[in-house]
């Protein structure tokens, strides 16, 4: 095997491709051949690394550099790789004041825990023998071996993992469901149709171990007895298209994927679908429609997923995080894993940080930590340096929070008593500068353009919502207005045929709550 | 009527309903026309090969805000306008857009070059405001950017 002195991790996920990573990757290479060092350095591209623009981390020393731009890399090369002094004018902020050697890995845990980020931004993706260096491949593996479906399914039941879509269902009890179906066919889906406004978890999972998310896969296919599983990916996600694409053939060539897996009896192939830009696909029976090549709208529940699914056969549908827990549950076991977090709300939780804050991204901590700890230590204040407005978590439809309400913990249960959710684990930060009916505004034409228009009171209310708002917006509205509003958003909740109309009220619904004087501001003159 | 002279039988070659890519399908047939979109020719080809009727298959295109039937611009311009975007300015950034091609939102220019449209979350909120141009993104876009960003594209 070739021995290099180092290593250089640079990040090469969609943002950092648009800052320029292509062009610090190939100047880079050229440096590194003009010096002749080109033998004993080896560039290892892989995901988001967390921080603005270009960065990257060089080992064994660990130092992290940012803001990378092709002209810095002459002197990178020059000064660190053959005079061994870091330059210090483009390293990442904390550990400049640190000591030099400790490196990336502090940063990211301070206050964040990584168990599906695990290899996120430390291998490279689309190679997979770094994977299985990472342990990749072994959690498969070992259920072949050893480990009953059942067993597998009580391993998964144990850690109490809940789906990690928004709905928050128990996933042991889902594959349980689909286990004691009995059919000749069954199937396993991936839903990686990340649409809600905000989020971006599942694009920089399968960006940065797309691996792990196969491996899962797989083995919730020997849980349930299925041999065929879909990944339904979102059309305008060309990187992780092409990256899931090419796991799949490499994990084929090893015989990790495919006929006999391991030389064992089970038997597992996958499948990439594409979505076509229609928010409802992420509903999970819209997203069944949409694979067998029909207009993506929900079908009625009951007969749920797990019972009559993909072309009537049995089908779990799990979220692209929920998978990525799989894995390192099978190894570390279900006790493990519930340790992490709080009661009623096991492991961890992928979140993305957003809006006028100064640090953006991806961050997972342990389920339980508050909205203030995020704001303050990992958001680290706004970045205008205005006074924070509220927070919207979850997503569009998700809830918003005012600051006075900051202290609440974001796990499950304390959500769940509060009328709030997670949903998909956005985030976003909203300024005093805003306002919020034009906020909202944006929110109403989202939903508007998004609903499928299968149910009367979606297809309707959320083009009235938006009529509202215009008019709030216009300071043209009435004081009933807002009474009507309200009517009409208990009619969607309780009246919508998916989830999609019934959550997309849960922002206007909190904002009557919460900023009803400042949305009053929108009635005209003479009838506030 | 003209064809958009893609050749739907290669494509169709892929096809198979059990491996659930109709969607793949259209995508390769709009990708491969050169002006983004599915012509009625090609929409019978599909019909024919897969034995949807044709009626059910403009169901299918015309729900998926990504597939046109309509002939867009070589390029076609996805600009988000989902809240994390809007917060950060993104109408400013649309507007310039329609400014710089003279064009509004939904419009094709006259050298059917480039198409303007909106669209929801593309997932590149680190970077907000965003737009996608065919499979490029741009992103922590300023209206005053979007002159130079046309620039590159022929």
């Amino acid at each position: 095997m070739k021995f290099y002195r180092s290593h250089i991790i640079l990040g090469m996920d969609t943002p950092s491709l648009l800052a320029g990573a292509k062009g610090v990757r190939d100047t880079l290479e050229k440096e590194l051949k003009a010096k002749k060092i080109e033998n004993e350095i080896r560039i290892v591209e892989t995901g988001s690394l967390g921080y603005h623009g270009v960065s990257m981390i060089v080992y064994p020393e660990g130092v992290t550099y940012t803001g990378i731009t092709a002209s810095d890399v002459k002197e990178l090369v020059e000064e660190h790789l053959i005079k061994g002094r870091p330059v210090r004018r483009l390293m990442a902020e904390d550990n400049s004041q640190k000591d030099i050697c400790a490196g990336q890995q502090e940063r990211l845990l301070d206050g964040q825990v990584r168990i599906v980020l695990k290899n996120a931004g430390s291998i490279d993706p689309e190679n997979i023998s770094e994977y299985i260096a990472k342990d990749g491949y072994m959690a498969l593996g070992k259920v072949l071996a050893e480990n009953t479906p059942k067993d597998v399914i009580d391993i998964v039941k144990d850690s109490e993992l809940r789906g990690r879509g928004g709905a928050a269902f128990p996933t042991g009890k889902k594959w349980e469901f689909t286990y004691n179906t009995e059919s000749c066919q069954k199937y396993v889906i991936c839903n990686a149709d990340e649409g809600e406004p905000g989020t971006f978890k599942d694009r920089l999972i399968m960006e940065g171990d797309p691996h792990a998310l196969l491996e899962a896969m797989a083995i919730c296919g020997y849980a349930i007895g299925a041999d065929k599983g879909f990944i339904y990916v979102r059309g305008e996600y060309s990187l992780s298209i092409e990256r899931v694409k090419k796991a799949i053939k490499d994990a084929e060539a090893l015989n990790l994927l495919g006929k006999n897996i391991l030389n064992s009896d089970f038997s597992f192939e996958i499948e990439v679908c594409l979505g076509g830009g229609a928010y409802v696909c992420g509903e999970e029976t819209a997203l069944i429609e949409s694979i067998e090549g029909k207009r993506g709208e929900p079908r009625l529940k009951p007969p749920y997923p797990p019972v009559c699914g993909l072309f009537g056969k049995p089908t779990i549908v799990n979220n692209v995080e929920t998978f990525a827990n799989i894995p390192q549950i099978i190894l570390n076991g279900g006790e493990w894993f519930k340790k992490l977090g709080v009661q009623g709300s096991a492991g961890t939780k992928v979140f993305t940080i957003l809006g006028d804050i100064n640090e953006k991204g991806l961050i997972e901590v342990p389920m339980g930590i508050t909205l203030k700890e995020v704001f303050e230590n990992i958001a680290k204040g706004t970045r205008s340096g205005k006074k924070v407005k509220f927070a919207h978590i979850g997503g569009s439809s998700g809830n918003i929070v005012p600051f006075k309400d900051f202290d609440i913990k974001l796990d499950l249960n304390t959500l769940a008593s509060s009328d709030l959710t997670h949903g998909s684990g956005v985030i976003l930060f909203v300024s005093e500068d805003i306002h919020i009916n034009d906020y909202l505004k944006s929110i109403a034409k989202f939903f508007q353009h998004e609903s499928c228009g299968k149910c009367t009171p979606c297809r309707e209310g959320t083009f009235r919502i938006y009529q509202f708002m215009e008019k709030l917006n216009r300071n043209q509205a009435k004081k009933s207005d807002i009474a009507k509003m309200k009517d009409l958003c208990m009619v969607m909740k309780k009246a919508s045929f998916c989830g999609l109309g019934q959550a997309a009220v849960n922002p206007f619904i909190d904002a009557m709550r919460h900023f009803e004087k400042e949305m009053m501001e929108g009635v005209k003159e003479g009838e506030r | 009527m003209t064809c958009c002279n893609v050749d739907v039988g290669e494509i169709l070659k892929g096809y198979s309903k059990e491996k659930g890519n109709l969607m793949e399908v259209l995508h390769k047939v709009q990708d491969s026309s050169g002006e983004n979109y599915i012509c009625d020719e090609c929409m019978t080809k599909i019909a024919d090969h897969t034995g949807l009727p044709l009626n059910k298959l403009y169901g299918v295109t015309s729900f998926y805000t990504m597939f046109s039937n309509k002939k867009r611009g070589k390029y076609v311009i996805r600009m988000c306008e989902s809240s994390p975007c809007h917060v950060l300015g993104a109408k400013n950034v649309i507007d310039s857009f329609s400014k710089e091609l003279g064009i509004k939102v939904g419009e094709t220019t006259q050298d059917g070059k480039f198409t303007l449209e909106y669209c929801a979350c593309l997932g590149l909120c680190a970077v907000a405001p965003a737009v996608m141009i065919n499979e490029d993104v741009h992103g922590n876009l300023k209206p005053e950017m979007v002159k130079d960003i046309l620039a590159k594209y022929e």
